[in-house]
């Protein structure tokens, strides 16, 4: 019997096609030739924060605007520092965010989970409700939930950005998608096995659904992290509880703007994010292939 | 160890599906009892109800001496192998096997003597490391069972456990179960539709179909003496052939076929021949009836031969999706009989083969009840 190499179009189901190989005319896809200029595109404001943040300020201000500096100006980093409390601010957002961030994973995981596998008494009405809220956009909800947070006794104080988004209906509705689509035998086999409800949810479903909550943390973390309405109205007076986003607007005087150091500012604002995606990358990606939030 | 009832039991789904309608089974300590029946029959709702998973809607389930209807899972010290193994996928093998005794709060020494134990017990030692999904079907079939063993439970409980194994690996697998059961004698209640493994690992088989207890009964008993039409068309592969028939004073007469059965009430019956039952007439034998050969399977060991005979063909309830009686009959007038030959034999499509039947083992049914009827030797 003579060895017949597989050809990796025969795993894609093309069995039975002649396995000749394609004849190529470019070295890369041909759809590169439509995604990289959208690329660019999609980058150009990225690199244009970059480089102004590393220009000088006439050069900021010179039209058209200038892409390459040349003469880079990396000073406006420990400039901007310098010039205002950003140590602070790093501080006040990184516990409001992980705060969010842990709170929101925990919460959401429950009540998913509830939603996903405990049956109860108006079950799907709730989870419709709750889905229904969604749809209400945060202009409307603003300043009901600015009376509440106020009458928690919490404006001018960080629990005002913590408090009221300790969970999220995205979260709960996200999750309870995702432990849908786990077998349901693994928990019988852990129920059999002696594990109780949470032990279920902490030992089995929770490590099972790593692309979900990784998605999950990414998100809060990159709303929390951005969120710049609600501070802005909760924190009215009290310079002390700024968050970056609230802190960045300060560097906008009222007649000029420094945009290098505005921009320097959010380079590095913008680092942890970027570090956070670079790392959960893989298992972001696989968590919105398999939740169905793909838009 | 112990031994697993049922009384009177009775499993109704909300929307109102009868799943298991009074189910009264005792098995007994020590035994591998084989649950059988077509899909939807309620086989593994019964099992689930053993292992707690699914509510008893009346009736009870005994463990032991104990009854067992609101006790949760884990306090009745069974374990189960699912169908497709359920096994923690992030976990490797070894954590796999502890994770039961870990939730038990079992002394670390002892968890490692337990899972040292079954691994080596089941040759799995050097996959102890690896996580389910590096392994092969067979093995996390011996690591799902390992998991069962590694709690010393009262009793098993096995789910279709060899369904997503190929048809080699099977047969191997099959032989293992038999042999554990042997060396370790724990009450087994398994499931399955597969005939071969109903027949061969069983000490006793019960058929189930719609929710309702056939038969009872150690294997060849159930093979050799079907308590009605339903467990003689579910039993055996290849299935029963069944006629319509007609008995009057003491013959029964189904197409050109006519054979003594005294005792047996004038009125319409239902004949049954096993495939086995019927070998080619030699010269001198009594002819009984002539068989038009349609296909022909040589198996190595045997031949089955399909075909028609004249008659009218019966239907047992167990034929899935009408598989037996597909488009090869083509004429009201003939039925669909298959036949099982001596490898030696080869007819080919086209041939009328003249068959003999051993009278003796000859089943009959009643037409409405489907009951078996007992036939008298004259």
């Amino acid at each position: 019997m003579s060895y017949v190499p597989i050809d990796p179009g025969m795993l894609r189901g093309e069995i039975g096609m002649v396995t000749r190989p394609r004849r190529r005319w470019l070295p890369f896809s041909p759809w590169h030739l439509i995604l990289m200029p959208i690329a660019l595109i999609m980058l150009t404001p990225l690199w244009s924060m970059v480089a102004t943040s590393l220009e000088t300020l006439p050069q900021t201000r010179h039209f058209p605007p200038i892409l390459w500096p040349g003469d880079f100006q990396w000073g406006n980093y420990p400039g901007t520092v310098r010039a205002a409390d950003f140590g602070l601010w790093f501080w006040n957002t990184t516990v409001v965010t992980v705060s969010v961030v842990a709170s929101n994973l925990l919460l959401c995981s429950l009540a998913g989970y509830a939603f996903a596998r405990i049956r109860f008494l108006g079950r799907g009405v709730i989870y419709m409700v709750l889905l229904a809220t969604l749809m209400v956009p945060l202009q409307v909800v603003l300043i009901p939930t600015f009376l509440v947070t106020k009458s928690l006794g919490l404006i001018d104080h960080l629990g005002a950005l913590i408090v009221p988004n300790l969970a999220n209906v995205f979260g709960i509705f996200m999750l309870t998608q995702f432990f849908r689509t786990l077998p349901l035998e693994l928990e019988e086999a852990a129920r059999m096995d002696g594990a109780s409800r949470l032990g279920i949810l902490f030992k089995i479903v929770l490590p099972l659904s790593m692309p979900a909550l990784t998605t999950l943390a990414v998100v809060q973390f990159m709303w929390t992290w951005n969120d710049f309405l609600w501070p802005l109205v909760t924190l009215p007076f009290n310079e002390g509880a700024y968050t970056i986003q609230l802190g960045l607007m300060n560097f906008q005087g009222a007649h000029t703007v420094d945009w290098n150091y505005v921009m320097a500012g959010n380079v590095m604002s913008m680092m942890p994010m970027l570090l956070l995606f670079l790392a959960a990358q893989r298992w972001f990606i696989r968590g919105i292939a398999t939740t169905g939030l793909k838009g | 160890m112990a031994g697993v009832t049922f009384e009177h039991v009775t499993k109704v789904y909300p929307g109102g599906t009868v799943a298991v309608e009074d189910l009264s089974l005792e098995v007994a300590d020590g035994e591998f009892l084989i649950l059988v029946g077509p899909s939807g029959c309620g086989k593994t709702t019964a099992l689930r109800m053993v292992a707690g998973l699914e509510k008893i809607s009346a009736g009870q389930v005994m463990v032991g001496d104990k009854v067992v209807n609101d006790v949760p899972p884990k306090d009745r010290d069974i374990a189960m192998v699912f169908q497709n193994y359920a096994l923690y996928p992030h976990m490797s093998v070894e954590r796999n096997l502890a994770f039961a005794l870990r939730q038990r709060r079992m002394p670390r020494a002892e968890i490692d003597r337990r899972v040292g134990d079954v691994a080596e017990m089941l040759g799995m030692t050097e996959l102890l490391k690896r996580r389910p999904g590096q392994l092969s079907g067979g093995q996390r079939q011996r690591v799902a069972m390992g998991r069962a063993l590694v709690r010393e439970p009262k009793a098993f409980l096995l789910d279709e456990p060899l369904s997503n194994l190929d048809a080699k690996l099977r047969v191997a697998m099959r032989a293992e179960l038999g042999r554990l059961h042997n060396k370790l004698g724990i009450t087994t209640v398994y499931v399955t539709h597969d005939q071969v493994e109903a027949m061969t690992l069983g000490d006793r088989i019960a058929v189930m179909s719609a929710g309702k207890l056939q038969q009872l009964g150690p294997p060849q008993e159930v093979y050799d003496h079907p308590a009605n039409i339903f467990v003689a068309g579910f039993i055996g592969s290849p299935a029963m052939n069944l006629f319509k028939a007609r008995a009057s004073g003491g013959v029964v007469t189904a197409g050109e076929l006519s054979l003594p059965a005294s005792g047996v009430a004038d009125g319409e019956v239902i004949l049954g021949l096993r495939p086995e039952v019927l070998e080619p007439a030699g010269a001198g034998a009594q002819v009984a009836l002539t068989m038009r050969v349609d296909v022909v399977e040589p198996l190595g060991d045997e031949v089955l031969v399909h075909g028609t005979v004249p008659g009218e063909a019966a239907e047992s309830g167990a034929e899935e999706e009408d598989l037996g009686t597909l488009a090869l009959v083509a004429e009201a007038s003939r039925a669909p009989i298959t036949v099982r030959l001596d490898p030696r034999t080869r007819p080919v499509p086209g041939d009328e083969i003249p068959l003999a039947v051993d009278a003796l083992r000859v089943h009959l049914f009643d037409a409405i009840s489907g009951a078996a009827m007992e036939i008298r030797a004259n």
